[in-house]
C-alpha cells in the first residue's frame, strides 16, 4: 500500500521526463468498453507504445463534460455491466504487470455514492495515482480532498480558457499535473481551436506549481506536436476511443500503433 | 447556512468552464434582484405580458363533492404561455438582457418551459435554442411546434433516456461550448447555485399572491398548500412565502409513474438517495454505484430523476410533506377536474389535484389551496391514448 511518504508515480514520471527532456503523453480509454479484458490489454499496450500516464475513464450514465464519442463509449461500457468494483479489479490486473502511473477520470457522483473514504482507500490499495473529476470545480474540492490526501491520491485540477482570473488559484492548487482544457466545450476531436494559446498558457505557466498538460480535441500526431510546444504534455482521449469503437476486442494493436505515432509526434 | 446551500443540499458542482459564468450570473442577480428599476420592469411584464396576478378561484363544486376542506385553486394555468414557467423566464431573460447576452438556451420536459422561453425570447428579440428529449418531442409535438412558431430552434436529444435529464445534459454541453455569449435559462429550482435560489425568487410571486388573495377572501392563511413536484419550481414558488408560517401544511406531489414499488417511477423523495448531479447535491433516483436511474411518468414535466435542493431540505427537516401520485391517480384527477370544475389541468398539475383529492376529505373546516401550475390542452391527446381512445386528426 502506498503511503504519503512514498513518491507518487505521477511525480516520479515527470521527474524522469524532465531529466530526459521529454514531453508527457497521456492517453485515455473508457474502462470496460467493449469489455474489461480488452481494457487491461489495451492499457498495457499503450504503455509499451509510449504512453507515460494512462487515464482510465469510469463510465457514468450522464457524462455532461463529454462529447458524443466518449458518451457512446460510456454507454457501451455500462451496458456490458461495468461497475467501479470491476474497474478496481482491472486496475489490480494492470498493476500486476506495470508500475506506470494510472489515473481515473470520473464524475463526482461515482465517488460520492461509493463513499469517499472507501473509494480513496481502494485507489491507494490497488494503485490508482490520481483522479480527474470534471464536474467538481475548485470551490467544491473539499468534497474529496480530506480523503484523497489521507490516502496519497492526487486530485488533478482542470483549467479552461474560460477560467480567466480563476487560473491562479486552480493552477497553484493542482496535484501531479494540471489538466489544461484546450478550448471551451466538451471532449472530442475539433477541427480548429479559437483559444489564444499564448495568453492562456502564459497564465497557466506563471501560476502552476506542477507540470501542465493539454487535452480536449487532440486528434493525431501533428496536433499533438503543435500543442505539446505550449506545455509539458498532451492528453489524447476521443481519438483513441474512436479506434476502440471501430475495432472492439481487437483494439490493443491498432491503439498501440496510434499511440506510437503520437509518441513519435511529440518527441 | 453556507452560500448556495439549503442545509447540506445545493452547491455548485459544474465543470470549470462554466464556473465564471455561474459567478457572473450570481453577481448580476445579486445586483439586480433588489434594483428598483429591474423590479418595476419585471412587475410590469408579469402584469401586462403574463396576465398576473393569477386568480385564486374558490372551487365550490369540488369542495361540496369532497365534503372536507374548502378548496381554492391558484390559476397559474391562466398565465400567458399556459403555465407558471413564464414567471421564471421573464425574470431570467430580463436579467440576461441586462447582462448583454444574445443567445438563450433552455431544456424542456413537457415543453412548458421551452414554450415560455421561446415566447419571451421572441418578445425580447433574442436567439433561442431549446433542448428537448426525443421521446418528449413525440409526446408533446404541439409544444414543439409552438416553440418553432416563436422562432426557437428545438433540438431533439437522442442520448441516454431521451427525456428531461438528457435535455439538461445537452444544454449543459452547449453552455460549456458557447459560454462567452450564451445564457442558460434553467427551468426549475435546480442546477448549480444561484439557479435554485434565483428561480425560486422569480416563482415566489405565486405564494405571495396566494397569501394576499387568501387574506382578502377568508381573512386568514390556508391550512394547506398543494403543488406538484418534478424539479419543483411551481411548488417552491407556492411554498416559499409560507415556510415560516408553520401552521400551513406544505404538500408536494411527486410522480410515482406506474408505482413506487416498480422501476417505472419518478418519485425521487420516496425512492431516491443523496447524490451529486446536474450541479447540485440533492436527492436522486440512482443505483448503488451512483448511475442515474431511467425514470418514468406519464407526465413529461415530472419525468426527472432528481429534485431541487431546497425541496430536499424541506423534506429532510420535515417542513414539507411529499406524497407519490401514480399515472392512474393523476389521469383520474385530470378527468375529475374537467368534469367537476370545467378546468383541464396540465397532467403535471393533475398530480397535485390527485394529492388534494386524497387529503381534502379528512380536512373538514380547513382551507386548502391547489397550485394549478399549468393548463392541460397539451395533454389531452396522451390522456385519451392512456384511456385507449384515438383522437388524432386525420
Amino acid at each position: 500500500m502506498m503511503g504519503r511518504d512514498i513518491m507518487n508515480r505521477i511525480d516520479r514520471k515527470f521527474n524522469q521526463l524532465r531529466e530526459e527532456n521529454k514531453k508527457a503523453l497521456i492517453t485515455f480509454i473508457t474502462a470496460g468498453d467493449p469489455d474489461m479484458d480488452t481494457t487491461v490489454e489495451t492499457v498495457l499496450e499503450m504503455y509499451s507504445s509510449g504512453a507515460d500516464i494512462v487515464e482510465l475513464g469510469v463510465p457514468f450514465s450522464d457524462p455532461i463534460a463529454e462529447g458524443v464519442t466518449i458518451q457512446e463509449s460510456s454507454l457501451r461500457s455500462l451496458k456490458g455491466g461495468t461497475t467501479l468494483d470491476r474497474i478496481f479489479e482491472a486496475v489490480e490486473r494492470i498493476r500486476a504487470k506495470t508500475d506506470e502511473p494510472l489515473v481515473l477520470m470520473m464524475y463526482l457522483n461515482t465517488i460520492f455514492v461509493y463513499g469517499c473514504g472507501k473509494f480513496f482507500e481502494k485507489c491507494s490499495a490497488y494503485g490508482v495515482d490520481g483522479v480527474i473529476v470534471p464536474d467538481m470545480p475548485y470551490e467544491e474540492r473539499e468534497e474529496i480532498l480530506p480523503y484523497s490526501k489521507k490516502y496519497g491520491v492526487y486530485n488533478i485540477n482542470l483549467v479552461s480558457p474560460a477560467s480567466h482570473d480563476r487560473i491562479k488559484r486552480i493552477a497553484a492548487d493542482s496535484e501531479g499535473f494540471l489538466y489544461c482544457v484546450s478550448s471551451n466545450g466538451v471532449t472530442g476531436v475539433r477541427s480548429e481551436y479559437k483559444t489564444d494559446f499564448d495568453s492562456f498558457f502564459g497564465l497557466v505557466r506563471e501560476y502552476a506549481k506542477c507540470p501542465q498538460c493539454v487535452g480536449f480535441g487532440i486528434s493525431g500526431p501533428e496536433q499533438a506536436k503543435k500543442m505539446s510546444s505550449y506545455c509539458d504534455g498532451v492528453i489524447v482521449g476521443s481519438a483513441i476511443v474512436r479506434i476502440m469503437a471501430e475495432k472492439g476486442r481487437d483494439s490493443a494493436v491498432p491503439v498501440g500503433e496510434f499511440v506510437g505515432s503520437l509518441r513519435d509526434g511529440i518527441k | 447556512m453556507k452560500k448556495g446551500r439549503f442545509g447540506e443540499f445545493g452547491g455548485q458542482y459544474v465543470p470549470e468552464t462554466v464556473m465564471n459564468a455561474v459567478s457572473e450570473l450570481e453577481e448580476a442577480y445579486n445586483r439586480y434582484k433588489d434594483d428598483g428599476d429591474f423590479k418595476a420592469e419585471l412587475r410590469r411584464l408579469y402584469n401586462e405580458y403574463a396576465n398576473r396576478p393569477s386568480l385564486l378561484y374558490y372551487a365550490e363544486n369540488m369542495t361540496k363533492d369532497l365534503g372536507g376542506a374548502k378548496i381554492y385553486i391558484k390559476r397559474e394555468d391562466l398565465n400567458h404561455t399556459g403555465a407558471h414557467k413564464v414567471n421564471n423566464c421573464l425574470g431570467q431573460i430580463l436579467l440576461a438582457k441586462k447582462m448583454g447576452k444574445k443567445r438563450i438556451i433552455a431544456e424542456t420536459g413537457a415543453g412548458q418551459h421551452g414554450v415560455a422561453t421561446a415566447m419571451v425570447c421572441a418578445l425580447f428579440g433574442l436567439e433561442c435554442v431549446v433542448y428537448m428529449g426525443e421521446e418528449d418531442t413525440k409526446r408533446q409535438s404541439l409544444n414543439v411546434y409552438r416553440m418553432e412558431l416563436c422562432g426557437a430552434k428545438v433540438v431533439p436529444v437522442k442520448s441516454g433516456t431521451c427525456t428531461l435529464k438528457d435535455a439538461i445534459n445537452e444544454a449543459m454541453r452547449d453552455w460549456c461550448t458557447n459560454i462567452e455569449n450564451t445564457f442558460y435559462c434553467i427551468g426549475s429550482v435546480m442546477g448549480p447555485h444561484p439557479y435554485p435560489t434565483m428561480v425560486r425568487d422569480f416563482q415566489k410571486i405565486i405564494g405571495e399572491e396566494i397569501k394576499e388573495q387568501m387574506l382578502a377572501a377568508e381573512g386568514r392563511l390556508p391550512d394547506a398548500v398543494v403543488a406538484c413536484v418534478g424539479g419543483g419550481s411551481n411548488a417552491m414558488g407556492a411554498f416559499y412565502e409560507f415556510i415560516e408560517d408553520k401552521e400551513v401544511r406544505l404538500i408536494g406531489a411527486e410522480a410515482a409513474g406506474r408505482g413506487i414499488d416498480t422501476p417505472d417511477t419518478a418519485a425521487t423523495l420516496s425512492n431516491g438517495s443523496l447524490g451529486i448531479f446536474h450541479g447540485m447535491k440533492s436527492v436522486f433516483l440512482q443505483d448503488e454505484y451512483g448511475q442515474i436511474a431511467p425514470v418514468y411518468s406519464i407526465s413529461a414535466g415530472l419525468d426527472y430523476p432528481g429534485i431541487g435542493p431546497e425541496h430536499a431540505w424541506l423534506h429532510s427537516t420535515g417542513r414539507a410533506e411529499y406524497v407519490a401520485v401514480t399515472d392512474e391517480e393523476a389521469v383520474s384527477a385530470f378527468e375529475y377536474m374537467a368534469r367537476t370544475e370545467g378546468i383541464i389541468p396540465a397532467i403535471e398539475s393533475a398530480h397535485a389535484v390527485a394529492a388534494a383529492l386524497k387529503a381534502a376529505p379528512s380536512m373538514k373546516g380547513k382551507i386548502m389551496v391547489i397550485n394549478l401550475s399549468g393548463r392541460g390542452d397539451k395533454d389531452v391527446y396522451s390522456v385519451a391514448r392512456y384511456r385507449g381512445k384515438d383522437i388524432s386528426e386525420q
